[in-house]
């Protein structure tokens, strides 16, 4: 029997609406206990805190791990050593991977390397239709007792209404969410970024906000239909926000996820044509970006997700309109959001910790979220007053493709303590 | 600019000395640019929109200077000799690359050009490959047509050669704004209290972007006209007026340039019928009776008679069209010659 006692932290728990200087102690692989000057024994390992905020276990809920098929970009290795260096004690993993993860197979194989190489836990989302094609459903019973937390076609809209419909439906039977990308396809083809006035004088073919709204409305009615679980990925238009407010004070079923460079970059940054910008959904307007703000801040958002999404120089180092979409996440999400909602008095670090852990966790069913006496000993800890320059060439991702190199950002993740074991820790 | 100390790195300096080497060659242009005016603020030439009014009259009037060359009976000074001019072309065109590939031929340059058909990219080598290769070639300046919007900016990043986008997807086209306001101050004398109307595809254009830049720098007022189709998303923003009607756009309005109708652009759904744009939007004498006294009509080409503009519109006495040809020629040696001169700094390891 092991006991660590972390000591002297400023522990942030809205699962037990806790904010106190307090210590916490872990004993093995569980929380033993939180309180004020909690006794220690002399094998007890102690870690001073002083100044630093001891949260629940974050989990980012939206992560391209890449493995199996895209290995030159991300393994499951290396994914999750980003998202231990970037205070994740856990992420969940999309299914669009070759082969895509719809069945029990592939799911057992990314546990099986998440258990032998991961630095973090792995909770993987299978797929809603066989190949993500939108045609038939996967087998979700057997997904789901392979160990999947969710179902989705990232990457992709779930095809059809009626799809959808039958998707929601039928995971009513298992309790776990339909995780959808809201795009309308056909108002999207060969579009490269946001459809709004840098597009204009760009002459890059715009993606309207109409298309993700489009499907925000039909899932939410159809959620509201079938009284399945509805979670919106990387919502980023201000029309969204709307949607998704009203439906959930009309009571529907329906939770959502932001981006950290949806809330902190515009589609003026695509300017300068850095494909680092590139990303689906793109970079949005100004007011687009003032409403996710306002909805981290209302409440109508319920989980910040990085979309980590690697890819390799290759495929970035291309014109825009070829470059593939995405950016790499893991390391960033966390000081982004301490920049720009904290420090910033859009969120406090309650809210913080409640879109970091609390909520995804609750969201996709898994323990954790919680440091109450008996739950994992999964921690994340941070530095809110650290300040540093992102660098990309220390990113522990395979890949480099972000466009936040070089910013400057107070508030770091300072340890990531994964079932009471130590799994990284800030060199600074 | 006076107050510019000119030393080796000094595109100002550079220019210069091209000056006097021409004048020194002794061919006679008198291309003298004046103590202060003669760079450009850029190394490459990406788009009106990196250009400011001085840069813009300095192209023009470089422009003019160099129009006379062409009516000589041996059409070449040495100006650019022992230069090296590639002109990579990834779509198709005629006027363009032929007269970029004039205008080099009479300052003396020695230039390549290479279309999408026989280059590389068939065999899926990449933009930045080509690029990479080219330069190991050591060229002075690459002209480059792409597809895509930003392409000219990714070779300028990489290659030490100055790079001339001579038309980026849906982007820009510089050189045919800068053709542009020559023919226009050819013909008007000047751009302040000018009315100009631009009719068609305004959302495919680079030719648009372009010229609405351009104008709007040099004092005109642009207005737009198209179907709301061929708007882009707050195309007013970009500081025109727009109409989605024909009659109000042309009503006073000194110059009018009509777009040429790009289905390749992706215009699916933008138009029911050629016959029904032509019924709509196409330039007719009539229509023309509409605009100001003297008023001139544009057209970048290569044109669809009968869709945007009737064919005695085309031909008649009210048309610059070749005009603008023929100033095509005078502004890309223009621009040649005064991004020869500069030195630019590039990144590294790409």
């Amino acid at each position: 029997m092991s006991r660590l006692l972390l000591r002297g932290g400023r522990i942030v728990d809205p699962s037990q609406k806790l904010d106190q200087v307090w210590d916490l102690l872990i004993e093995d692989d569980r929380v033993e206990a939180v309180g004020k000057d909690l006794p220690q024994d002399s094998d007890t390992e102690v870690i001073e805190l002083t100044g630093k905020v001891v949260a629940p276990g974050f989990v980012d809920m939206h992560v391209h791990l890449r493995e199996p098929g895209y290995e030159y970009k991300e393994t499951v290795a290396s994914g999750t050593a980003a998202a231990a260096a970037g205070g994740f004690a856990g992420v969940a993993c999309m299914p669009n991977t070759d082969p895509v993860n719809d069945n029990r197979a592939v799911t057992e194989m990314i546990l099986d390397r998440a258990a032998t190489e991961g630095s973090v836990p792995v909770y993987p989302i299978g797929a809603v239709s066989a190949g993500s094609k939108g045609e038939e459903m996967a087998e979700i019973g057997d997904l789901v007792d392979a160990g999947c937390v969710a179902v989705s076609d990232d990457g992709h809209p779930v095809a059809t209404s009626f799809l959808m419909r039958r998707a929601l439906e039928y995971t009513k039977m298992f309790g776990i969410p339909v995780i959808d990308h809201c795009e309308d396809m056909s108002l999207t083809a060969r579009s490269s970024m946001h459809e709004g006035t840098a597009s204009t004088r760009l002459g890059l073919k715009g993606h309207p906000s109409a298309a993700e709204e489009i499907i925000v409305a039909r899932d939410v009615i159809l959620a509201e239909l079938t009284g399945g679980r509805l979670h919106c990925a990387h919502m980023s238009t201000a029309g969204s926000m709307r949607h998704l407010r009203e439906a959930k004070q009309r009571g529907v079923a329906v939770t959502c996820e932001v981006t950290p460079h949806h809330f902190t970059l515009i589609d003026e940054a695509v300017s300068s044509f850095d494909t680092n910008t590139k990303v689906n959904p793109p970079l949005r307007g100004p007011e687009d970006r003032e409403a996710v703000l306002a909805a981290l801040g209302d409440g109508t958002v319920d989980v910040i997700a990085s979309d980590h999404a690697p890819h390799h120089a290759d495929e970035k180092n291309v014109e825009y309109d070829i470059a593939l979409p995405g950016l790499i996440g893991l390391e960033t999400a966390v000081p982004l959001a301490c920049e720009h909602l904290v420090h910033t008095g859009v969120i406090d670090v309650s809210r913080l910790v409640e879109l970091f852990s609390t909520n995804p966790c609750r969201i996709m069913g898994i323990a954790g979220g919680t440091l109450e006496a008996g739950a994992p000993a999964n921690v994340t800890i941070l530095d809110l007053d650290r300040q540093a320059a992102v660098d990309i060439s220390t990113s522990r991702s395979k890949s480099r493709n972000s466009p936040f190199d070089g910013v400057l950002l107070r508030g770091w993740p300072a340890m990531t303590i994964v079932a009471g074991m130590v799994v990284w820790r800030s060199e600074a | 600019m006076e107050d510019q100390q000119p030393d080796s790195d000094d595109p100002q300096a550079a220019g210069k000395k091209e000056g006097q080497d021409m004048e020194n060659d002794s061919n006679d242009i008198q291309v003298e640019p004046g103590p202060g005016a003669a760079a450009l603020k850029c190394t490459d030439l990406l788009g009106i929109e990196y250009l400011d009014v001085e840069d813009i009259n300095l192209i023009l009037d470089t422009a003019e200077q160099f129009k006379e060359i062409s009516q000589r009976p041996i059409k070449k000074v040495p100006a650019l000799r022992g230069k090296t001019v590639i002109n990579i072309f990834f779509e198709p065109s005629t006027r363009t690359r032929t007269s970029f590939e004039i205008a080099a031929k009479r300052l003396s340059a020695d230039a390549q050009s290479i279309s999408a058909s026989t280059s590389s990219l068939v065999k899926g080598e990449t933009l930045v490959d080509t690029a990479l290769n080219l330069e190991a070639m050591f060229p002075d300046l690459i002209v480059m047509r792409h597809s895509y919007p930003g392409a000219a900016h990714l070779l300028a990043r990489i290659c030490k050669a100055r790079v001339i986008n001579a038309g980026d997807g849906a982007h820009e086209h510089p050189t045919q704004a800068l053709l542009d306001a020559l023919t226009i101050r050819d013909h008007k004398g000047k751009f302040e209290g000018l009315r100009v109307a631009i009719v068609g595809d305004i959302a495919h254009s680079r030719v648009a972007r372009s010229n609405i830049q351009c104008l709007t720098k040099l004092g005109a007022e642009v207005v737009v006209a198209a179907p709301p189709t061929f708007l882009p998303l707050n195309v007013e923003s970009l500081g025109v007026e727009a109409h989605s009607q024909l009659e109000p756009a042309i009503e006073g309005a000194d110059v009018v340039m009509a777009l040429r109708i790009q289905l390749e652009r992706g215009g699916r759904l933008s138009f029911p019928s050629q016959r029904e744009y032509f019924n709509l939007f196409g330039l007719t004498k009539e229509r023309l009776s509409l605009t100001a006294k003297d008023s001139i009509v544009m057209h970048p080409g290569p044109m669809n008679r009968g869709v945007e503009i009737a064919s005695d519109v085309a031909d008649g006495p009210t048309s610059v069209i070749l005009d603008q040809v023929t100033n095509g020629l005078a502004v890309r040696m223009a621009v040649l010659y005064l991004l020869a001169g500069s030195s630019k700094d590039v990144e590294t390891a790409a």
